[in-house]
């Protein structure tokens, strides 16, 4: 292991770090454990069959109740309740799977749907049944060909064995999963963005209210939209029981859960790791995982949860992974993408990166965002172009405010979406940590001392 | 210019019957046709239409939504590096410069034998992997500068055919609408449209 800062007393000892059963990772490291022999020998299809001859509908839904299982795909609303929220006698109803996974930093959605996508398939079925769809509709982002190819031998093959379709295992329950896919578009993985999309829609997100998808979501029925990693889950919980689930991580943040560790870390990875007790500074440090910053570095700042999030620094790094404690220090898990950018960082340049994204994956659709981030990319760009104008930091804030009143966090939304907000995030963060590195850019055209200077000059258009 | 082949119109037929409504299958049918042509055509977009029942500029209009979908020829081959904050960190930029030159191109446009396009572009989802690139939608990992001009001699000289389809094939294998297909959905849905 390179040098570390003096570690404090809650520093982990090697062997320490808290472990956990695999719970969706565990047939990563099996060659064919995306085949349905593979899957099946290693103990698949088991929970299915436990849910549809054992138990009704209801005792799943208390299962994953009593999980408190957040769900993964950002909001970190527990699954269970959202179940729950569907009007009772409305149908049909249906599922809608979000593998539209694009935040900046995230990945772990395509691993689950690449190499384990009957586990995906059999939590999907059995939500299904738990909710009374009618139909499933599994989404996956357009640019991964390979999660669709997976998915599709998979259903195919699920079909095949009866695990799918009418008359599932012989029981009286049906219900098909739909492949369905995207075309590029970050905005479609928010969930009413990702149904006008399967309405065969431009991706423009809904208002909510009324547009919550558990009243009217898909052609407007009654519809549950979950993120991959969520419903991978399912399986074990019907398996082992919703307690055993709760049992594991912290009782705020409960189960295991993946986190994608990316950036300036020695062995960047993506690990399953005891939700709610394992501290940013193990996933960074300890061999098991990312093994140290680069060069024996220090971390400058750490994105906790994805490019929508605020920025971490050094006093956070001994904080667990915790929804609750990651919130009230003001940012959140995400997605479960965590970016470490050590002491060379360009601070501008790493804000304007992530900026440029929202620009240009903004839809359109409410004015502040599709102006606003547009004038933030543009502000700093000139920055970096060494053109900043005196009054340029002064404007940028301006704008954040206009998108982001009051700049607070969680954002007072003055747009459809959350999209336009998230811009907001590493600007603030940012300028507030880093202000001086913004003010150097305008003075003398260049970034401080000691950073490094990035190649710029792609076009941020497409073909 | 073309409308979907024979082969292709059966394919379309049987992903329109897994959805409730026929638009749904939209973007799949997009998919499809610039599977066929390397871009979505004119012609394929009308076709589309009159499949869903819908207009061509309705057609149109959902489809110049989404990135991927090119109305004019790209290159055989479509090199997407990604140069997002994790890809930045570790080299991303060095990385598209890098391709620009051994390519000749800027990024966002195609080279004049029509075999690469290079693009920019956002978080691909292999950001522990990092620099990466996609070509035709197909991953490369923590990606050299000898590595690129590895994979553009490969590319050139057809050694990756069996790996990398043609721009527009993404999945090799499609879902199939088996004998056991529910079809409850469609059903339940065509009652509630009915009223
Ligand atoms: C701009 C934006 C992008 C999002 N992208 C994704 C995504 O790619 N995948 C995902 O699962 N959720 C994404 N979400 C969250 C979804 O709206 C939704 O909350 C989630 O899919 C619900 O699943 P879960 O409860 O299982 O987490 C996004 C939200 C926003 C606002
Ligand atoms: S906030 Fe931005 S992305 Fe979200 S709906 Fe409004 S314009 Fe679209
Ligand atoms: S930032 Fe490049 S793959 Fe995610």
């Amino acid at each position: 292991m390179t040098d570390v800062p003096t570690p404090p007393s809650s520093y982990h000892v090697p062997g320490l770090v808290p472990s956990g059963p695999k719970l969706v990772t565990g047939r990563f490291d099996q060659a064919d454990g995306h085949t349905y022999e593979g899957y099946v020998r290693t103990g698949g299809y088991t929970a299915l069959r436990r849910a549809l001859t054992e138990m009704t509908p209801e005792q799943v839904h208390e299962e994953v109740k009593t999980s408190e299982m957040q769900g993964r795909g950002g909001a970190g609303f527990p699954a269970g309740v959202k179940w729950g929220f569907l009007p009772p006698d409305v149908f049909p109803r249906y599922i809608v799977v979000n593998g539209d996974e694009s935040e900046p930093g995230t990945y772990k959605d395509r691993m689950l749907m690449e190499l384990d996508p009957h586990q995906l398939i059999e939590g999907t079925v059995i939500s299904a049944y738990a909710v009374g769809a009618a139909q499933a509709f599994l989404y996956v982002r357009g640019e991964m060909a390979l999660a669709q190819e997976r998915i599709a031998q998979a259903l195919n093959d699920a079909y095949a064995n009866n695990m799918v379709g009418r008359n599932i295992l012989g029981t009286d329950f049906s219900v098909d999963v739909t492949l369905s896919w995207g075309a590029g578009a970050y905005i479609v993985g928010e969930e009413t963005a990702l149904i006008e999309s399967l309405e065969g829609e431009r991706g423009m997100p809904r208002l909510k209210p009324p547009f919550f998808p558990a009243a009217k979501g898909l052609y407007l029925q009654p519809t549950i939209v979950n993120n991959v990693e969520t419903l991978s889950n399912v399986p074990w919980i019907i398996n082992e029981g919703g307690q055993q689930f709760h049992d594991i991580g912290a009782p705020s943040s409960t189960g295991m859960r993946m986190f994608a560790v990316s950036g300036h870390v020695n062995s960047p990875g993506v690990f399953e790791v005891p939700n709610g007790v394992t501290t940013f500074r193990m996933l960074f440090e300890a061999p098991e995982y990312c093994g140290g910053v680069r060069d024996g570095r220090s971390v400058k700042a750490f994105i906790p949860g994805g490019a929508s999030a605020m920025w971490f620094f050094s006093e956070h790094l001994d904080m667990a992974l915790d929804k609750p404690t990651v919130d009230q220090a003001g940012s959140m898990l995400g997605s479960g993408a965590i970016v470490v950018m050590d002491d060379t960082t360009d601070m501008v340049a790493a804000c304007w990166r992530i900026v440029r994204f929202f620009a240009r994956e903004s839809c359109g659709k409410c004015t502040p965002c599709r102006e606003g981030t547009t004038w933030l990319e543009r502000i700093l760009k000139r920055m970096l172009d060494g053109h900043g104008r005196p009054d340029d930091l002064a404007t940028l804030m301006e704008v954040c405010e206009s998108i982001s009143p009051g700049i607070a966090w969680p954002p007072r939304q003055t747009t459809i979406c959350p999209l336009g907000p998230s811009a907001v995030s590493p600007i603030a963060s940012a300028v507030e940590r880093f202000r001086h590195e913004f003010e150097h850019y305008v003075e003398h055209g260049r970034p401080i001392d000691g950073v490094h200077r990035h190649a710029i000059h792609g076009t941020g258009a497409h073909v | 210019m073309s409308r979907l082949n024979d082969a292709n119109l059966a394919i379309a037929r049987e992903i329109v019957g897994r959805y409730p409504r026929p638009k749904s299958a939209l973007i799949p049918l997009l998919h499809l046709a610039q599977e066929q042509d390397g871009y979505v055509t004119t012609d394929a977009m009308t076709h589309i239409g009159e499949l869903l029942g819908i207009t061509s500029a309705d057609v149109y209009g959902t489809a110049s939504f989404y990135e991927m979908f090119k109305f004019h020829p790209v290159g055989r081959y479509c090199i997407n590096v990604c140069s997002n904050i994790s890809c930045q960190l570790v080299g991303g930029w060095e990385l598209l410069e890098h391709a620009e030159h051994r390519l000749g191109i800027k990024a966002g446009s195609t080279t004049e034998d029509g075999m690469f396009t290079l693009e920019d572009v956002e978080c691909i989802a292999a950001c522990t992997e990092a620099p990466a690139l996609q070509v035709n939608y197909r991953y490369r990992y923590t990606v050299t500068n000898d590595d690129f001009d590895q994979l553009v001699d490969d590319l050139s000289a057809g050694r990756l055919t069996d790996e990398i389809p043609p721009h527009g094939t993404l999945a090799r294998v499609r879902q199939r609408t088996p004998q056991n297909w529910a079809d409850t959905g469609r059903a339940a849905q065509a009652e509630v449209d009915a009223r």
